[in-house]
């Protein structure tokens, strides 16, 4: 994480923070750059092609994190150019709020800078070893030096430029090239590097990390130059940016021995207790005391001092005391609407049928770390229908790439079975099958992951359960709305029959016996026996739609009954309180009328208005019914149990369906007994 | 306008009537028919041979597939009909091409126009012949001492014997062979030998099989056509002839060999005009493959399917098919009729076929 210019003492701090550790116990052997060459896989560089990807992900990440924290929508590009060979130079710019001068070379040119322990939260830089890394990965590679240029606002503000390298025996910045100059730019950041990568196009891709960047960032704009000279752009979807996420204290339960050596050696309280009590969350005086009694501590010890043995010592008398959970209010979420439109805006091109609605679970605990699971689906149209279904895995808004069998995500998905949800699936088992994307966001103060490659989420039974939580309330909609195209196909049949053939068939059965065209209203009554719900859309001016119900009534009674609908509540116009059936609207959005006495053959007609941004996040199928059988209901599904409707005068009215309604028609069948050899027997 | 032809007009009027008043009264349109499966066939012990049940199937205008039927049965009527009153008549096929005119009604294969033109057949009690419908293709030839007539388009009555005054490839059986078309005159042939496969009938004439033996030889073409089946009745029936089915020994032949005896599923309302309920299966069957070592073919995934389907047919509900059946599933093996050419050409007419017949009590 990059410091934003008033916070003098931050720095990458939470990034790679047990590598962090990892490294520094090791420093005193051996020089920087020689760790680096023996680590490079857990560090990420393992191949060329994901050198080349880590790059540009650790200053993209860097990027949205620095405008994230001064609540700038972000606006970022990436520019690939191949120099020769191998040698590609990456160029990420942004509108973030720029690094103050002097804390330039630090951050790009040491690595683990400033490290910080005392604080937590939800942030992309816990992904990956830093900026820092990738700048002396360029250097050892290609023996070229990083160009950085930053500005910070402000009308006394110059813009710094400057090369730098990593002196690899020091762990030290070497600047040189460094002069201020007058930018055009407010405030900002351009990062420049020389890296040995392949570009490659295809799952793990820059390209598809962008996009899904895109996705799960729908306040950020950005801008894509290929090494072939083709430039993409992702738009942002959305104006709304979200919360800089707030800082908590580590809570006890998730401390490692290590962490705990390295973070009470760290601490500026004076003695154990203080340091319990001041820099964990969740630990009172009380709390801290017994802790410091099962571990026989002796409370006024300075916590500098603490031992190996005495670490390890606590941590087992933080398994035994109760300690509150941690807080959960310090995360923030995507949030169902905006996952639903960035997966919208993205996968646009692919016309899917349908995205299932979002769901945000509420905030639970893994070993001591706040977390948050949201998922999506996304389904049919020209998504492809052989193979599995693509899975889009993200960390704190970071898409994971790598690992995917690794992953509690896939685990979960796996163990899932989706045939009940109207997917393929082997035995009931496995990655399911269909056209559909399945995203998932796990979002924490600390993403555990099982390697520090940090690309795979550690299979915690907590996350699991969760991710299974959120995957079957979206896979409940989605299987909904599979159930709603069939019905609507057998609503289409019957409409086939009662506009097109019965009429054929009675002006036919006419002629041939020369007698009139019999009426056919009480047979169309008859084979339809539904409750017709038809929407339509119009668009009214550029960001205004209306939507129109019209509502038949294909039945032999008198038809009172309510109809819902959840619409985003600041896109609603008069138009909705106007409508006569109109009966209330709710905080939440939730829109109800009643349709009262429709008689057979007759319809009736509601309709609303929506505009501005979240307009479009309605669909217009998405209509519910009560106080009436929702069998002779079509174009409406029946209110969910957990809709909690206000004002409900409808009762249910119990309806016997007559015999010829429930009977399917017993088609006639020939036998099998016609392949080959007795298929000519028809002559 | 003929009696049958004014019956026949009275059954199209009565289902288009019977549409039209249920409509007309407000109801969903209707029709039961027959069910046409092997679920629904029962053994007429009159009769000897096979035929539909009382089962029924409805056909509303509920459904999609229902209400097209619905349609093209009025339509198909009308054209009958239009048929009857201008004298003429049509191919299945050219049924299936005039639908091209009805919209809606439209056949989209020639199988739902064929299945369509049996479906009346089943309610009304008529034949299709009475509706002036005809298949494309004629029946088989025959090869043996039989004397004939047949009444050509021309008018005349043609004499024919069908030895000499035949070729090698023999008499073929036109579409119609109904008495008013063909008269049998005179006879020495002692029994009928109906043949699945033309190279096993060309082997037979090649060989002298039916002068020395007195035989008449039917070439089925695989699956009969009505008029083979039709035609095998008569002589059955009127010359008293004996009949005998020698067929490749596989599942497909077997239901060859049912569709002759006992009548077919799909023409079930018309098994007393079409099976010949004495008729005998002379093989190949699965001892054979035994018993005369012959060479063999695995059976397929298809085959064993068959096999299975036809323990479940009530036609074959007796001892010697479920033996036969289960006695091919376990050997898993399948032979052609010409695998006896592993013993010589003459091997056939010298030994298989006499030796077979013998055992019959045929010769």
């Amino acid at each position: 994480m990059r410091s934003t210019g008033d916070v003098t003492d931050s720095g990458p701090e939470t990034k790679g923070r047990s590598i962090a550790y990892k490294l520094a116990d090791k420093q005193q052997e051996i020089s920087v750059a020689e760790f680096f060459e023996k680590n490079k896989q857990i560090l990420g560089f393992d191949s060329r092609s994901k050198s080349l990807l880590m790059g540009i992900k650790e200053a993209v990440d860097n990027s949205l994190d620095a405008c994230e924290e001064a609540e700038i929508a972000p606006d970022i590009s990436v520019r690939i150019e191949r120099l020769d060979d191998d040698d590609y130079r990456i160029t990420v710019d942004d509108n973030g709020p720029g690094i103050v001068h002097s804390a330039i070379k630090n951050v790009y040119g040491r690595l683990l800078y400033g490290s910080r322990f005392h604080a937590l939260r939800q942030s992309r830089g816990q992904q990956g070893i830093g900026i820092s890394a990738t700048v002396m990965y360029g250097y050892l590679t290609t023996g070229k030096p990083a160009h950085v240029i930053s500005k910070v606002s402000g009308e006394d503000e110059v813009a710094w430029e400057m090369d730098i390298v990593i002196d690899t025996k020091t762990n030290r910045p070497l600047v040189t090239n460094e002069r201020a100059f007058t930018w055009e730019r407010d405030h900002g950041t351009s990062i420049e590097f020389t890296i040995k990568g392949r570009y490659m196009t295809g799952k793990q891709s820059v390209f598809e990390y962008l996009k899904n960047t895109a996705i799960v960032n729908p306040h950020a704009a950005i801008t894509f130059h290929d090494p072939d000279g083709k430039k993409w752009t992702f738009e942002k979807a959305t104006e709304i940016i979200p919360p800089k996420p707030r800082e908590i204290k580590p809570h006890p339960e998730g401390m490692e021995i290590g962490d705990l050596i390295k973070f009470a050696h760290g601490s500026k309280q004076k003695n154990v207790k203080s340091f319990l009590k001041e820099d964990f969350s969740r630990v009172t005086g009380r709390i801290a005391d017994d802790i410091l009694e099962l571990s026989k501590i002796d409370p006024r010890a300075p916590p500098q001092d603490l031992t190996r043995d005495q670490c390890a010592a606590m941590i087992e008398a933080i398994g035994k005391v109760k300690i509150m959970a941690p807080q959960t209010d310090c995360l923030s979420p995507i949030g169902d609407t905006l996952i639903k439109k960035g997966l919208m805006h993205v996968m646009e091109g692919l016309r899917p049928d349908y995205y299932a609605t979002p769901v945000t679970r509420p905030p639970k605990t893994a070993n001591g770390n706040p977390f948050v699971v949201e998922a999506g689906i996304v389904y049919g149209g020209d998504i492809p229908s052989e193979g599995q279904v693509n899975i889009l895995r993200f960390a704190n808004r970071v898409p994971l790439l790598y690992q995917q069998g690794a992953c509690a995500i896939t685990k979960a998905i796996s163990e899932m079975d989706w045939r009940r949800y109207g997917l393929e699936q082997r035995g009931g088992k496995g990655i399911p099958y269909g056209p559909a994307i399945i995203l998932v966001h796990v979002a924490s103060t600390k993403v555990p992951f099982t390697s520090e490659g940090k690309e795979a989420i550690a299979s915690y039974p907590e996350i699991l359960s969760e991710v299974s939580a959120a995957l079957r309330l979206c896979a409940r909609n989605l299987k909904s709305h599979l159930n709603k195209l069939e019905r609507r196909s057998k609503t289409h049949a019957k409409f086939e029959i009662v506009q097109e053939i019965l009429p054929d068939l009675a002006k036919k059965s006419a002629d041939y016996l020369g007698r009139p065209l019999p009426s056919l209203e009480r047979t169309i009554t008859k084979i339809m026996n539904v409750v017709w719900i038809e929407p339509s859309v119009e668009k009214i001016g550029k960001n205004n739609r209306r939507y129109i119900y019209k509502i038949y009534n294909y039945t032999n009674n008198v038809r009172s009954f309510g109809l819902h609908a959840q619409v985003p509540k600041e896109s609603v116009n008069l138009a909705l309180f106007m409508n006569p059936a109109f009966v209330d609207l709710n905080d939440e959005g939730k829109a109800y009328w009643e349709v009262r006495d429709l008689q057979p053959s007759s319809s009736a007609v509601i309709s609303f208005e929506l505009s501005g941004e979240m307009a479009d996040t309605f669909s217009q199928e998405d209509v519910y019914v009560s106080g009436i059988n929702p069998a002779i209901v079509m174009g409406a599904e029946p209110l969910p149990g957990d809709w909690g409707i206000k004002g409900m005068e409808i009762t249910e009215e119990e309806e016997i369906l007559s015999e010829d309604d429930t009977l399917e028609e017993e088609e006639e069948e020939l036998e099998e007994e016609e392949f080959e050899k007795e298929a000519d027997l028809n002559d | 306008m003929t009696e049958k032809q004014d019956y026949t007009i009275e059954s199209l009027n009565g289902i288009v009537e019977s549409l039209y008043d249920q409509m007309d009264n407000g109801n969903v349109p209707a029709m039961n028919i027959s069910l046409r499966s092997k679920r629904n066939i029962e053994f007429d012990p009159k009769s000897s041979v096979w035929k539909y049940g009382d089962q029924k199937s409805v056909r509303t205008a509920k459904t999609v597939k229902g209400a097209l039927m619905l349609l093209r049965t009025v339509y198909t009527a009308d054209f009958i009909k239009g048929m009857l009153n201008a004298n003429k008549s049509s191919t299945l096929r050219e049924m299936y091409y005039i639908s091209e005119g009805w919209n809606n009604a439209k056949f989209h294969s020639q199988d739902e126009s064929n299945i369509l033109a049996e479906d009346l057949e089943v309610i009304t009690g008529c034949m299709r012949e009475e509706f002036k419908l005809r298949p494309e293709e004629d029946g088989a030839r025959i090869y043996g001492d039989l004397t004939l007539t047949e009444l050509t388009r021309k008018g005349e009555k043609k004499k024919i014997n069908c030895i000499e005054d035949v070729g090698d490839s023999g008499y073929g059986i036109p579409y119609n062979v109904g008495p008013e078309k063909i008269e049998f005159k005179d006879c020495n042939a002692k029994f009928v030998m109906a043949i699945e496969t033309g190279g096993m009938f060309d082997r037979l004439v090649e060989n002298g099989f039916p002068e020395k033996y007195d035989a008449l030889l039917v070439h089925l073409k695989g699956q009969p056509t009505r008029s083979t089946r039709r035609f095998i009745k008569r002589v059955n029936e009127e010359l008293r002839l004996p009949v005998t089915v020698f067929t490749d020994g596989d599942p497909w032949s077997f239901r060859i060999f049912a569709s002759v005896a006992y009548g077919a599923i799909k023409t079930a309302h018309i098994s007393d005009y079409l099976a010949t309920p004495s008729a005998q299966f002379i093989g190949i069957t699965p001892s054979d493959i035994l018993n005369y070592d012959l060479p063999t073919d695995n059976l397929s995934e298809k085959d064993v399917g068959a096999l299975n389907a036809e323990l479940s047919d009530p036609r074959f509900k007796d001892e010697f098919w479920e033996n036969e059946i289960q006695a091919m599933l376990g050997m898993k093996k399948k032979a052609e009729q010409q695998a006896l050419a592993k013993y010589g050409l003459d091997f056939v007419t010298d030994t298989y076929l006499p030796e077979k017949l013998t055992d019959m009590g045929i010769l």
